[in-house]
């Protein structure tokens, strides 16, 4: 199976190739059929591959070179894939997941006219997403992260005739090109001292330079801009909350399984860099929990039932970024699996609804629905408690660890593990929030339309999803609770080289042991907080339906207005940079260039035009030329002597 | 160099030469007739083989005469190819007047 991997990796890119060319002269039952197995066929292989690989017993990756790419010089780089314990982690995840997103679209999308097209994007979607993670290079991975980001913005503005969505994907397009400077600076940084882009060469070779430590936390500052655009951390998540304008499946994949994790992903892959950089890892943290808090109370005011899940995602990613930045990768990676279930069935679930619903999105126009849909609704609490973090699902057990391992890391760990608290403490009541006002409290909906359950295309996906969101939060536990650390032994031989290197120049963050009582006020803290948000939320929105949040003055105007980031970006950026264009365009571009290129064309045209002339077609006049022109020599001989 | 050939100053027969020439292009320009067009060419080349047997004689040397030998072998297989040509296009067009061979005009 292992030597079988780039199928993994050319399924998918066949999908698109299929569906993409042959467009609609296939029926959408077919094309839905093939872009689905077209993911979930490598889903199978990887696990067969998972099982050869043997990742709790293996250390050393498993190369698999496909073909040279670019060679000039010295310099070389491969289409090349390093199978790894990470490498396999995030393709289980992304096939996994993203074979059920795309048999769940199979029910979603029917009906519509650009279904063919849309499976056969979701695949492009899949395979970059794949090379990204599967790369042994830094080249290849660019290659699939620009992918994703290409593939984002065909599948956020899916609908290109309505204007919202086709500006949503090109504000995704552009926010993520400005995170790529910081990759691409990296990359050149990262050449430049250790001579090559292959990550293991990379890291024997850094390991052996000892001034690598002065540039380490300006390569891993570059690599995070890459991060906050991709990962959507402030001050470039703003595209996020947008993407969701694209079909419900879409926001499922970017949000949970796929392109917004590349970020964190990218962090553990040069680990080895962001262990010897303890300050950019401070700012991370920083920023990190920063998001977390910011989009968490964004969350509270809004009304499109996408859009609240979108602002959790950014707050999810910031607790990632919150672990990666305090050096517990295995926490952040924890926390990326459990959210890709959880958040991955919420946004299926909140389809589910919409589909029942028809079209409807806004909140305010729902209500009473549990019972009348009963899968879609059960998964979906299952979801919403996993994400607001009780126990035991899985939201608990890796935003917890996360929690703990912030709590343990430096001197500013407690003010970090405090802002995470009240980010978990907001995440709990607008999640609450959301399940109280849908699905239980007043019923709001149009009644004219019945209300259905979807199709089992649509369901089937919940359950499975449910049940990893439920259950996958068993990996790895604290150690007053059964005491699981298979994740942690799982991701020892990709983290190896970093703690080694990070042991030597002496930048290793060590976290305290915390002794069980701590750890066990502090995961009761963090329950007792999410049930404090569930209980507000209950008082609120199921006993009193108070319309305290609604009432849209004051502070709450300034969140339900998401803090006027976007009017804000709108002026600081975007008309500076219009009016700048519109003036270059105008001027410069118009009067000189134009007319200079113009010019030359249009000067070759009447010189052209001219010389046409000379062309009668008389033989007269073609033997006068000759005439002519045996003259004009003579002249010249004459004159000028041979 | 013998200025005299035959008692004849050789700038005499270079200006006959040279007015032969004159002749023939002025005939190709401005005739109309294939044929007559035809005929101004061999006058050019006739010209031209008057200048090379001049400069033969009174440069005593045999170079000039063996090209026009040449010349000569030339024009009668250029005049057998390009009669058959004007014979053909005789044929086709019913006319020997050039202006009206244009079907290759832009």
């Amino acid at each position: 199976m292992l030597d079988l991997f780039p199928i993994v990796v050319l399924l998918p890119l066949l999908g698109f190739l299929h569906n993409g060319l042959l467009k609609d002269r296939i029926p959408h039952r077919f094309a839905g059929a093939i872009g689905t197995l077209a993911v979930f066929i490598p889903f199978l292989i990887t696990l067969g591959a998972f099982n050869e690989f043997n990742p709790m017993e293996r250390t050393a990756p498993h190369l698999v070179p496909v073909f040279d790419w670019i060679v000039i010089g010295d310099f070389k780089t491969s289409f090349g894939y390093q199978i790894d314990q990470l490498s396999l982690y995030m393709t289980l995840i992304i096939t996994g997941i993203g074979s059920l997103i795309h048999l769940y679209s199979m029910g979603y999308m029917k009906g519509n006219k650009g279904y063919n097209r849309f499976f056969s994007y979701l695949n492009l979607f899949i395979f970059c997403m794949l090379n990204l993670v599967l790369s042994d290079n830094l080249v290849l991975t660019f290659l699939g992260w620009e992918g994703v980001g290409l593939a984002s913005y065909l599948l956020i503005g899916f609908d290109y005739d309505k204007s919202s969505a086709a500006e949503a994907g090109m504000k995704a397009f552009i926010l993520n090109r400005i995170g790529d400077v910081g990759f691409i600076l990296g990359t050149g940084f990262l050449y430049w001292l250790g001579g090559s882009l292959q990550y293991l060469t990379l890291q024997t070779n850094l390991s052996e330079l000892s001034e690598f430590a002065n540039y380490a936390n300006l390569i891993a500052l570059f690599f995070f801009i890459a991060a906050m655009g991709k990962s959507a951390q402030i001050p470039l998540y703003v595209w996020l909350p947008d993407a969701m304008a694209g079909p419900t499946p879409v926001s499922a994949l970017i949000h949970a399984a796929t392109m917004v994790t590349a970020g964190v992903f990218l962090i553990v892959r040069l680990n080895f860099v962001f262990f010897l950089a303890p300050d950019t890892s401070f700012f991370i943290a920083c920023i990190g929990a920063l998001t977390a808090l910011f989009a968490a109370t964004i969350g509270l005011l809004q009304n499109d039932i996408k859009k609240i899940l979108a602002y959790s995602t950014v707050s999810q990613l910031g607790f990632m970024f919150l672990a990666m930045g305090s050096m517990s990768y295995v926490a952040g990676l924890f926390h990326l699996m459990t959210h890709a279930f959880f958040k991955a069935l919420l946004f299926l679930g909140a389809g589910s609804v919409i589909h029942a619903l028809h079209h409807e999105q806004n909140i305010k126009h729902m209500g009473k629905l549990f019972g009348k849909i009963k899968i879609t609704s059960l998964t979906f609490l299952l979801g919403t408690l996993a994400i607001a973090g009780f126990f035991p699902f899985s939201g608990f057990f890796s935003k917890d660890l996360i929690l703990e391992k912030t709590y343990t890391y430096g001197a500013f760990g407690s003010v970090l593990w405090t802002v995470g608290v009240v980010a978990a403490f907001f995440t709990s009541f607008y999640m609450f929030r959301l399940v109280f006002v849908v699905f239980f409290g007043k019923d709001n909906t149009d009644s004219h339309h019945k209300v259905h359950e979807s199709p089992w295309t649509m369901t089937f996906p919940l359950v499975v999803l449910a049940v990893g969101a439920v259950g996958s939060g068993f990996f790895l536990t604290p150690h007053f609770f059964l005491h699981i650390d298979t994740l942690e032994r799982y991701f020892a031989p990709i983290l190896e080289r970093g703690t080694i290197l990070a042991n030597q120049t002496g930048t290793y963050t060590k976290h305290t042991e915390l002794n069980h009582g701590v750890e066990i006020s502090l995961a009761a803290f963090s329950v007792g907080i999410a049930s404090l948000g569930l209980i507000l939320a209950y008082l609120i929105y199921q006993r009193k339906q108070s319309p305290i949040l609604e009432e849209h003055t004051g502070f709450r105007k300034i969140l339900f207005h998401k803090y006027y980031i976007d009017e804000i970006y709108d002026v600081l950026f975007v008309k500076p940079y219009v009016f700048l264009s519109k003036g270059i365009a105008y001027t410069f571009d118009i009067k000189i260039l134009d007319r200079f290129f113009l010019g030359i064309g249009g000067s070759f045209g009447v010189i052209a035009n001219g010389l046409r002339r000379l062309q009668s077609g008389f033989i007269g006049d073609y033997a006068l030329y000759v005439v002519l022109g045996t003259f004009c020599i003579l002249v010249y001989i004459l004159t000028r002597g041979v | 160099m013998n200025p005299l050939i035959n008692g004849i100053p050789i700038h005499y027969l270079l200006g006959l030469a040279g007015i032969l020439f004159s002749i023939g292009v002025l005939g190709v320009l401005i005739r109309r007739n294939i044929v007559i067009i035809f005929m101004s060419v061999e006058l050019i080349l006739n010209s031209v083989n008057l200048v090379f047997v001049t400069f033969s004689k009174a440069l005593s040397h045999i170079n000039g005469e063996t090209i026009v030998f040449f010349v000569m072998a030339i024009a009668a297989a250029e005049a057998a190819v390009g009669l058959a040509l004007v014979i053909a296009i005789f044929r086709h067009k019913k006319s020997t007047n050039v202006d009206e061979l244009q079907s290759m005009r832009w």
